[in-house]
């Protein structure tokens, strides 16, 4: 029972990072923009917060430097594809590439330093309740910050006048265009801000859930990210359990090897690539599904005159 | 105030002058760091666009660095052309390697005794086999179940790197080895041929010029390459041609897989001679910028790729002269492929400067 609990509440704390990340690019999706460059700004932040949180002792100073890193590494990105029309799926990559090579080399000097960071604040009362106050109440704040954030980033596109403005912009450009509203600054704006919550999600693994800093510690989270939204068939609250499920599939592995399994720990390691690829396989099999949800203008440059 | 204005022709001038304009930027950027790390910018330029080239030995590990970039990226470049995003070269270029070198292992461990020429057709056919039967798990899943190609076969890159890490970690362990994760060395019958005395290029680099003449023929001489290019520019009129966009899928992959098979398995039964975890150096992320860089044409990939190399070398030249971290390459190359796809931008736009109150030209 207790490793049952154990088991899920470390799941809660695995997939947050790919939440976070996952309900940004969810942002950035919405407004039209594929961002294959989530890996490389979650790296680029994961250090910058790291480095801010050692050097201030404040994890708020990390997650603060780390959303921002993201929001700046995501407007690089932005202005290239926005107003230069250059390939989405091609900067993105070399956001990435780019991403993976500053970090490693920008992060040398923070390898194997430890963080010296406050004990995290318990609830009191509901974290000593047995099984759901280990589940549920005794984790990190951004583990319910994740959660708010899904709630918000629903609210706002489905609830909001701005988020209709938003999804306009990624379904109809044109139309948006010719209603007067300045696409190509809303598509920046839903991109840094969608890179911000990639960076939040990078500092988190190195501030609070590693919290140490390696090469590639990202893992290829941000591009487990970027299956899930259309996974989640672009729903953020979908977004959210999508994302608990490749945590508890990545925990899954250290459960099994616990359990005395008999199974190499690499093929193991290989279980949250092989559930993104078997979870794509199935949301892409009705080509309707993916073509009701999927932002009609995905991918696609605006082209205007001004 | 600066503005773009849509050309009325791609401009062709510009399609070959933005790698130029690409790459000095980038060398730009680069003096730059080296400046802020406190290192002598001309010495740091030097060790990557001097020393490479200095002698006939460098332009032999050039050649060698070279070989496995070009047949990568000859694949890549097909598969752009197709609109075909095959990301998981690495992955495909991995499975090669543990084929080719397996079967060089297989023989090295049962000593048998094999004729070097002969042998050579056998590892690269094994590792162009295993290459092709990645590829395909990405087509099979694009091709049938709709699923995106970025995603799996970048996914796969990762599961190839544990199958590897598992089989050097574990049944392919060298038994006399230390506990290294490495698989013994190869027989010297089943590595492959040098070209020359004091150096170590191998016949793969014939084989990768070669190849690069190939995809030339069959890109610009062959009816299938013309259907899978129209495919990738207009895929309505490929379908209303009657072009199958599901064999532009398999024939895209399968070569590109196979290609990206052979660079592995020569890796391992070239220079390195035995397997271990870091076959390769991400030649298949470096071959998609020289697929860029080379504008999708053979002939581009085989000068990106040398390019690229010099950029592999003198990383890791300033590794061991300059103590600088190995990551630097990787950085050189982002900021290579960032500088490229701005500057390809003058290819569909020319920059004009925006005159005020010009007649409502919005």
């Amino acid at each position: 029972m207790n490793d049952i609990a154990l088991l899920l509440a470390a799941t809660l704390a695995s997939g947050t990072a790919i939440a976070l990340a996952g309900l940004g690019l969810l942002l950035n999706e919405k407004a039209g923009i594929v961002n294959l460059g989530a890996e490389g700004i979650m790296l680029l932040a994961a250090l910058a917060g790291f480095a801010a949180a050692f050097h201030t002792g404040s994890a708020m100073a990390g997650f603060a430097v780390g959303a921002a890193a993201g929001a700046l590494a995501a407007a690089l990105f932005g202005v290239l594809v926005i107003w230069l029309n250059t390939n989405q799926y091609a900067t993105g990559l070399a956001l990435s590439i780019l991403g993976a090579g500053l970090s490693a080399f920008l992060g040398k000097d923070y390898v194997g330093k430890k963080l010296e960071l406050g004990a995290v604040p318990q609830l009191p009362l509901l974290s000593d309740l047995p099984f759901i106050g280990t589940v549920f109440f005794r984790q990190h704040p951004m583990v319910y910050v994740a959660i708010a954030v899904a709630l918000l980033v629903a609210w706002f596109l489905f609830r909001t006048r701005s988020g209709l403005v938003l999804r306009s912009v990624g379904e109809s450009p044109e139309s948006a265009h010719a209603l007067g509203y300045p696409v190509r600054p809303i598509r920046l704006l839903a991109v840094m801000t969608g890179g911000a919550l990639c960076g939040l999600a990078g500092a988190f693994l190195s501030v609070a859930y590693a919290p140490l800093w390696v090469e590639g510690l990202v893992a290829g989270r941000g591009w487990i990210a970027l299956a899930l939204t259309t996974f989640a068939t672009w729903r953020p609250v979908r977004v959210l359990l999508g994302s608990y499920l490749f945590g508890g599939v990545t925990m899954m592995q250290f459960f099994l090897q616990g359990e005395g399994v008999q199974v190499p720990s690499q093929f193991l390691s290989m279980l949250p690539y092989l559930a993104t690829i078997v979870v794509l396989v199935l949301i892409s099999r009705k080509p309707t599904w993916i073509r009701v949800n999927m932002p009609a203008s995905l991918g696609k440059p605006f082209y205007s005159n001004n | 105030m600066l503005r773009l204005e849509v050309r009325a022709q791609p401009s062709a001038v510009m399609s070959w002058l933005s790698p130029v304009l690409a790459l000095a930027l980038t060398t730009l950027v680069a003096t730059a760091l080296f400046v802020a790390l406190g290192k002598d910018p001309l010495q740091g330029l030097k060790l990557f666009f001097w020393e490479p080239i200095k002698s006939g030995y460098a332009l032999g590990e050039l050649a060698l660095k070279a070989t496995p970039i070009i047949l990568v990226s000859l694949g890549l470049a097909l598969c752009f052309r197709a609109n075909i995003w095959n990301i998981g070269a690495e992955g495909q270029l991995l499975l090669g390697a543990i084929f080719g070198g397996g079967v060089a292992l297989w023989v090295t461990a049962n000593g048998i005794d094999v004729n070097r020429w002969a042998f050579v057709p056998v590892t690269i056919f094994a590792g162009a086999l295993g290459g092709m039967l990645w590829a395909s798990i990405t087509a099979l899943l694009r091709e049938r179940f709709n699923a995106n190609e970025i995603l799996v076969s970048l996914m796969l890159v990762y599961v190839a790197q544990l199958l590897l890490s598992y089989l050097v970690f574990g049944p392919w362990k060298d038994p006399m080895g230390f506990n290294f994760p490495q698989t013994r060395s190869f027989d010297a019958n089943t590595l492959l041929p040098r070209l020359v005395q004091g150096s170590r290029v191998h016949v793969g680099f014939v084989l990768a010029i070669a190849a690069a003449i190939g995809m030339w023929l069959f890109m610009q001489r062959t009816f299938a390459g013309f259907q899978l290019q129209v495919g990738g520019l207009a895929p309505a009129a490929a379908r209303y041609a009657g072009f199958s966009a599901r064999r532009a899928i398999w024939q895209a992959m399968l070569i590109s897989g196979a290609l990206a098979g052979m660079a592995g398995a020569m890796e391992a039964t070239g220079p390195l001679g035995q397997l271990t975890p870091h076959v390769s150096t991400g030649y298949g992320f470096t071959a998609i910028i020289v697929a860029f860089l080379g504008r999708l044409h053979p002939a581009g990939c085989v000068m990106g790729a040398s390019l690229l190399s010099m950029f592999l070398i003198g990383g890791e030249l300033s590794q061991t002269r300059l103590a600088l971290p190995a990551a630097l390459t990787l950085v050189f190359q982002g900021l290579l492929l960032f500088s490229l796809l701005a500057c390809d931008t003058l290819i569909h736009y020319r920059v004009v400067l925006r005159r005020k109150l010009q007649g409502g030209a919005a």
